[in-house]
């Protein structure tokens, strides 16, 4: 029997009250009380026997490659000169997004809290939120078919102007399918967390210290100088940090866009690759050796996005602000 | 002091007329056009001169009239407008372009069929124009839908129960803190390791290494998907008020039966919108379905053997690998049309998560 009482509490709900005291011993056994709280201890250890089953299955598929002879892998110089490109794909990669993100984000973040009409703002919240609910392989086939084939005038003025620089040597890739226009998707895709994230620290800022900064005559750039980024300095690094997160482990975005290739310092040709991106290419036909050798690969990217979180994680509750 | 309010006063002696950005604004864009065209004109190009020059001369004739405080203000405030509507462009185009590149593709015939028997011969026949083009994403609707569901019944009594344990049983504990900490740390995973966990997991199960189903990309979505159903159901039980949990012990009413009856449908909205936002971000995913359930051209109802197309991977694929090499734009209509199917699904679960968290919200009575 359900309880009643709860819907109908207020004047002249005596005679439910005392229904459901009547009732008490048909709500359950001491005995019920635990099996509940048991089952409830179970899934929240589940979830940290999921996260350590994550490594461990992961180290031990990977431990193959690491005992293997180092000719039987890809490129047949052992594992770790096959894994350092990738790595550094990863980084240039997730480097680029970050640059490109940051500012526009904390740009963003800043308009919705500080200077957009208050009626305006909310709207505004839900179109940003819009972009991070755009699936990534769309985002994907969008910067394959048609970002990369705009912003080739603009890579081949970078390699004319900017050549002598070693990221931008001409001569720049036809397609536009390189590692700066993956750079510049990924970057599309994490600005939704940087601004969701900033949004919400920005508009915690004490309100008598903001009206304190304008009733002195500060304008509002310096209020927001003064009041609000000395506030949220450690939500924005975070922020930052969850986003440097999701653009190291991000995949499709990466695969569709990058026709991928080996180290190449220059951002605007073809070349580079990224871990992400190097096992959905290759993990679908893979079996034996190679199999294991990408799970390695996924594994380094398990540790280092690992590393990323946590540090971000601890950097909130190091300055706790009172945002989680 | 009608006299005052008629000439000019101190009160706006020193600032900038109303009229003057808004000159400036279209010099720039005069000017802007003129130096696109020098270069080769395009509007792109266009647009970033004009507003380059637009954020530099604002500003500096601000700070002329004004002072260099002021000036600075402009500049700052131009650059956030400037920002946000930077960041409108690519969501407008991504919108634009799935929308008119996925309707022409959209037919009953799309919806209907699988990509079964489906050969480059009819691709090329589809090109040439002398046969409709034939399949469709039957297939990988049915292989989504199995997918996502299995991985909400794997998710969402987990993540519900560990919420559950976080906010009733762990209160502050070196248990509950250790989950809270392991759960942000779990919202980091790659979606790709998290399948890679689940590949390797099921082929160690199986004994067999290239153990690809529907049901293990089923326990790869769970992998992304617990973390924020556990987040999200937690904040909504802290924001059931103390006082209804109380009255009910004051009841005698026992724990589970308070928690069961009392503080989950009091906060069933926000858990049941966080649960629906939680599904539209798991359903879109490419990477884990790619490295667990394999990919299949024909209708295959069961998740529990055998490969599975899902939408995200049947776009992936009919972009990669076009059925026909020589009439790639046959697949690629196919995969932009599939893909408007995608984003509708998408955009229809962030809505309804919104009409239910704002329909059924919980009443905390203040």
């Amino acid at each position: 029997m359900s309880i009643t009482s709860e819907q109908s509490t207020g004047p002249g709900s005596t005679r439910a009250t005392t229904t459901a005291l009547a009732n008490t011993s048909g709500h359950g056994s001491p005995a019920a009380d635990k099996i509940f709280s048991g089952i409830s201890l179970v899934a929240g250890v589940l979830i940290l026997v999921v996260l350590a089953a994550v490594a461990i299955f992961l180290v031990a598929m990977a431990s193959d490659t690491f005992a293997a002879d180092p000719t039987e892998l890809t490129g047949g110089k052992g594992f770790a000169s096959y894994i350092w490109p990738l790595v550094v794909g990863t980084l240039i990669a997730a480097t680029i997004a970050l640059l490109l993100a940051t500012p526009v984000g904390i740009g963003v973040a800043l308009f919705i809290s500080h200077y957009a009409p208050a009626k305006f703002a909310k709207p505004v919240g839900y179109v940003i939120d819009l972009l991070a609910a755009i699936p990534s392989v769309i985002f994907g086939a969008w910067g394959a078919s048609v970002l990369a084939p705009h912003v080739v005038p603009f890579y081949n003025w970078l390699g004319k102007y900017f050549g002598f620089l070693p990221i931008f040597e001409g001569p720049a890739s036809q397609t536009g399918k390189t590692i700066l226009t993956a750079g510049i998707v990924l970057a599309i895709m994490i600005l939704p967390i940087i601004t969701a994230m900033c949004r919400e620290i920005f508009l915690q800022t004490p309100k008598l210290q903001e009206e304190a900064a304008l009733g002195l005559g500060a304008t509002r750039w310096e209020m927001i100088r003064m009041t609000v980024f000395p506030f949220a300095r450690a939500g924005i690094i975070s922020s930052v940090m969850l986003a440097l997160g999701r653009a190291l482990g991000e995949t499709m975005a990466v695969t569709l866009v990058l026709a991928g290739g080996p180290f190449n310092p220059s951002l605007i040709q073809s070349g580079n690759q990224t871990v992400a991106s190097e096992i959905a290419l290759n993990f679908p036909e893979a079996y034996g050796i190679r199999m294991s050798e990408l799970i390695a690969a996924g594994l380094v990217l398990f540790v280092i996005t690992l590393l990323v979180n946590v540090l971000a994680r601890f950097i909130v509750s190091r300055y706790n602000t009172g945002v989680e | 002091m009608s006299v005052v309010a008629t000439r000019p006063s101190r009160l706006t002696s020193g600032q900038t007329p109303k009229w003057l950005v808004p000159v400036i604004a279209l010099v720039a864009v005069i000017l802007g056009a003129a130096i696109a065209a020098l270069i080769g004109f395009s509007v792109g190009l266009w647009a970033i001169f004009a507003f380059l020059l637009f954020v530099i001369a604002g500003p500096i004739v601000i700070g002329m009239i004004e002072g260099s405080r002021k000036g600075k203000d402009a500049f700052a405030r131009f650059l956030v407008y400037g920002s946000f509507l930077l960041a409108l462009i690519p969501l407008v185009s991504v919108l634009y372009v799935v929308i008119a590149k996925g309707v022409p593709g959209l037919s009953g015939n799309l919806l209907l069929t699988s990509m079964n028997g489906v050969t480059g011969v009819h691709d090329n026949a589809a090109a040439k124009g002398t046969e409709p083009i034939l399949g469709g994403i039957y297939h990988a609707i049915i292989g989504t839908l199995e997918t996502t569901i299995l991985a909400t019944l794997i998710s969402v009594p987990v993540g519900l129960l560990t919420a559950i344990y976080l906010v009733e049983y762990g209160r502050g504990g070196i248990l509950s803190r250790a989950i809270t900490f392991f759960v942000d740390v779990m919202t980091g995973i790659p979606s790709i390791v998290a399948g890679l966990f689940a590949a390797s997991f099921f082929a160690w199960a199986f004994k067999d290494p290239s153990m690809r189903m529907g049901f293990v990309a089923a326990v790869a979505l769970s992998v992304l998907m617990i973390p924020t159903v556990v987040r999200n159901a937690e904040e909504m039980l802290r924001i059931v008020p103390n006082e209804l949990r109380e009255a009910s012990y004051a009841l005698g009413v026992r724990k589970w039966r308070t928690i069961t009856k009392v503080v989950i449908p009091t906060a069933i909205s926000g858990i049941a919108s966080g649960v629906t936002l939680a599904i539209a971000r798991v359903i879109g995913e490419t990477a884990p379905i790619l490295v667990t359930a394999g990919f299949a051209t024909a209708i295959n109802w069961n998740a529990f053997s055998g490969w599975m197309a899902t939408l995200p991977t049947y776009i992936y694929y009919q972009i990669m690998t076009p059925t026909s090499p020589t009439a790639a734009a046959v697949s690629e209509t196919r995969a932009w049309a599939a893909a408007l199917v995608l984003i509708v699904i998408v955009m229809l679960l962030n809505l309804i998560a919104r009409v239910v968290a704002k329909i059924f919200a919980p009443k905390t009575g203040r």
